[in-house]
């Protein structure tokens, strides 16, 4: 075997028993894994192109399939592990930048895990949340620091616009482009039901799309695709992303072969021509330059939207939501290491940033110090996964929460990782017609309403536990919050005491 | 319709221009931004110095100014035309996908950075004196034609430009010798049917700023292309 030889990483287990040789999973299989031989009259496998997707092993009606992990490995070395040596063949072969999908997949710690949530004993009583009314509804936006009134004592409306939300979950910006036409319309119309708010990202909003405005987040990137003026004022809000928590830093590239059809004219680019974002955008350098863009957006709008700065969480990300506080943005949305992609290089991804619940704590207190808490609404995103996640995010500070991994997992994302490749055997991230429309929105958008609704379900048995019966009382109440096995620097950061304490 | 800018916030001058009749002028103009942000269907006139973000997002207005402008004009322009009778600042044109901005004079830096095309959308910049560095970065599409008029044998595009190009054509009149171009673009002589498709540009140039057009197109252009519309292609591997 030559040198550029990599043993497969999955194994197609096919139970000769069982398989029918229907060449369900052949037709199914967008990477070509499965084919038949009409001489033997078997199915055969070349595992080589398997992703793991689980689409053939989800599809066989006579469940003969299995996908594992390939125990033919190299020598065990925790130093040198597989994964890394693989890593440097790859490119000793190619000379390419390695890409990878999805969220950082590395063992990196996950606060949300290492906290733990209170409940009433005794002292107080639990409310229970079937027969007491529970509020999670929120509004996003700045507040205003003091009532205003007219000389006849009448209360003057100085309230800036808002985003009104029946639960503090939102869907996450992904663009059309990296997801298809019916993720996109399963996401606009499961949130238009739940009445909360799904984001376009950056790729422009599809002509189909304008009905659900009011259930819209537009998206301003650094490329500003598809952007114009029915397109900023088609949403509830506006966003300008100025990073990602997978890739931060860096801008994106949806490769030419994915500008067809309908995401050329949305983009408003050539068929086959490359979408580029570069890393920055090249009008904004400052605090004061960022401010601008703000500014121009709410005046091509006439200050009717909310406007939302994205950003990666970073290093100094504390001193920069404090800049961005006094932008004149509404809204700061910070995004954590762990969060999704389509694409990103893979040692960026996973060695670029900080998590997001600790990016979100300081961030919290950063501007509670200052004085300017109000003065915007906070965001968490970067690999919120239940229910219980967004409990400790809101009570760690944040006004609501992103997802967009746990979304499309709604979707039918078996989190194989090769969406960069355009070939989602599940219909989400590719652009193939015959692949789309493997995914129906009809059965989309009602998996992702059951999600919200179960989560819904889930926050207010949560927060009744507490003896808390809204989102408002729960916001920034670091007292419900414990950590376990945290050290003191970490506990000091996260604002919260260790269990027992 | 006039209305005096002095002492006005842009809120106000641009709640005013909503306000106003279809054809606009606005004096004593002082720095003010954004103004005519995202407007549609209305001639403004500009005396005086508007500030940054002058007609971003427009959406086929038509904008004069009779002097200079500052930064940031035609953010994101999506159809319409900016002439300014003068001098422009940094980032004019940024990710602009349709319509015209005529500059009379120079550009700052930045100038025309990701502008692009689709189909009839197809913006179109014309800088008549010289232009700063990092020109057309990331040019996706549409037309950048640099004339370097009364530039007195100062270059007439200053360093890196085109970088990222991958789509959309530059023009620079004269051989451009002294003028680096990155990996990644052709450049070349520009040629008669060339210099027809920037022709109607060059004579609205000359008819508005009273320039003489044989001598304007007389001498040599050079014209720059991108030599691939997928410049990260093979950048990547996948893990």
């Amino acid at each position: 075997m030559s040198v550029e030889f990599l043993y497969p990483e999955f194994e197609v287990i096919r139970n000769s028993d069982r398989c029918i040789a229907c060449r369900v999973c052949e037709r199914q299989c967008a990477n070509e894994v499965h084919s038949f031989d009409p001489a033997r009259g078997i199915m055969k496998s070349d595992e080589s192109k398997c992703v793991n997707c689980q689409r053939c092993v989800s599809l066989c009606p006579t469940r003969a399939l299995k996908i594992v992990k390939t125990d033919c490995t190299l020598r065990e070395n925790c130093n040198w592990q597989n994964d890394t040596i693989r890593e440097v063949y790859k490119q000793s072969n190619s000379g390419g930048v390695l890409l990878s999908s999805m969220g950082n997949p590395k063992p990196m710690p996950v606060y949300w895990d290492k906290m733990l949530i209170n409940a009433s004993q005794v002292t107080n009583p639990p409310i229970d949340p079937l027969r007491e009314p529970m509020e999670t509804k929120v509004f996003l936006g700045k507040k205003p620091g003091k009532i205003e009134k007219d000389k006849d004592g009448n209360i003057i409306n100085n309230m800036p616009p808002q985003i009104e939300l029946t639960m503090p979950v939102m869907f996450s910006a992904m663009s059309y482009g990296s997801i298809s036409y019916n993720a996109h319309a399963s996401l606009a119309r499961a949130a238009e039901e739940l009445g909360i708010i799904y984001n376009t990202g950056e790729g422009g909003l599809h002509e189909d799309f304008y009905k659900f405005g009011k259930n819209t987040i537009v998206q301003v990137a650094s490329g500003r695709f598809g952007v114009h003026e029915d397109y900023l004022n088609a949403g509830a809000a506006i966003e300008i992303k100025m990073g990602q928590g997978a890739k931060p830093g860096i801008g994106g590239h949806l490769p030419g072969e994915k500008i067809v059809g309908d995401i050329s004219r949305t983009r408003m680019i050539p068929e086959g021509s490359d979408a580029i974002s570069p890393a920055p955008h090249h009008d904004i350098y400052s605090i004061e330059d960022l401010r601008q863009l703000v500014y121009s957006l709410k005046e091509a709008t006439e200050y009717k939207k909310p406007v939302i700065v994205k950003v990666a969480a970073v290093h100094n990300i504390a001193a920069i939501a404090s800049g961005i506080a006094r932008s004149g943005a509404d809204i700061i949305a910070i995004d954590g290491f762990r969060g999704g992609t389509g694409a990103a290089p893979t040692h960026i991804r996973d060695n670029v940033g900080i998590p997001i619940e600790l990016a979100l704590a300081a961030v919290d207190s950063r501007l509670r110090d200052e004085g300017i808490r109000n003065n915007v609404s906070l965001i968490a995103g970067g690999s919120v996964r239940s229910a219980s996640d967004v409990v400790k995010a809101i009570a760690l500070g944040a006004d609501a929460c992103y997802i967009a991994t746990a979304a499309l997992l709604a979707l039918g994302c078996h989190l194989c990782r090769t969406c960069q490749s355009g070939r989602c055997n599940w219909g989400i991230a590719t652009q193939k017609p015959e692949l789309v429309k493997r995914l129906n929105p009809d059965i989309g958008s009602q998996r992702l309403v059951n999600l919200m609704n179960a989560w819904r379900h889930e926050i207010k048995e949560i927060m009744g536990g507490m003896g808390i019966n809204s989102i408002e009382a729960l916001k920034g109440n670091r007292l419900m919050l414990r950590g376990i096995g945290l050290n003191s620097k970490e506990l000091e950061i996260l604002g919260i005491s260790h269990a027992g304490e | 319709m006039i209305i005096d800018t002095g002492g006005m916030e842009y809120r106000e001058i641009n709640s005013a221009l909503r306000a106003a009749s279809d054809e606009i002028k606005l004096t004593g103009c002082l720095g003010q931004r954004f103004i005519a942000a995202g407007v549609s269907g209305k001639t403004i006139e500009i005396e005086g110095i508007p500030g940054n973000a002058l007609g971003a997002y427009l959406n086929g207005a038509k904008i004069t100014v009779n002097g200079n402008a500052q930064d940031a004009v035609g953010d994101t322009m999506n159809s319409g035309e900016i002439v300014i009778r003068g001098d422009v600042g940094d980032a004019v044109g940024y990710a602009m996908r349709g319509g015209k901005i005529i500059i009379k004079g120079n550009a700052g830096y930045r100038a025309g950075i990701h502008m692009k095309a689709y189909k009839e959308k197809m913006p179109v910049m014309v800088i008549g004196g010289a232009a700063g560095s990092f020109l057309g970065e990331y040019q996706a599409g549409g037309l950048i034609v640099v004339l370097g008029l009364e530039t007195e044998g100062k270059r007439i595009v200053g360093n890196f430009p085109c970088t990222g190009m991958h789509g959309g054509k530059m023009f620079i009149r004269g051989s451009c010798e002294d003028i680096v171009f990155p990996a990644g673009v052709t450049v070349t002589q520009a040629g008669h049917e060339d210099i027809e498709e920037i022709n109607p540009y060059i004579l609205e140039y000359c008819e508005l700023f009273g320039y003489n057009t044989d001598e304007v197109l007389s001498g040599d252009y050079t014209l720059i292309t991108p030599d691939t519309k997928n410049p990260y292609k093979q950048m990547y591997v996948a893990n």
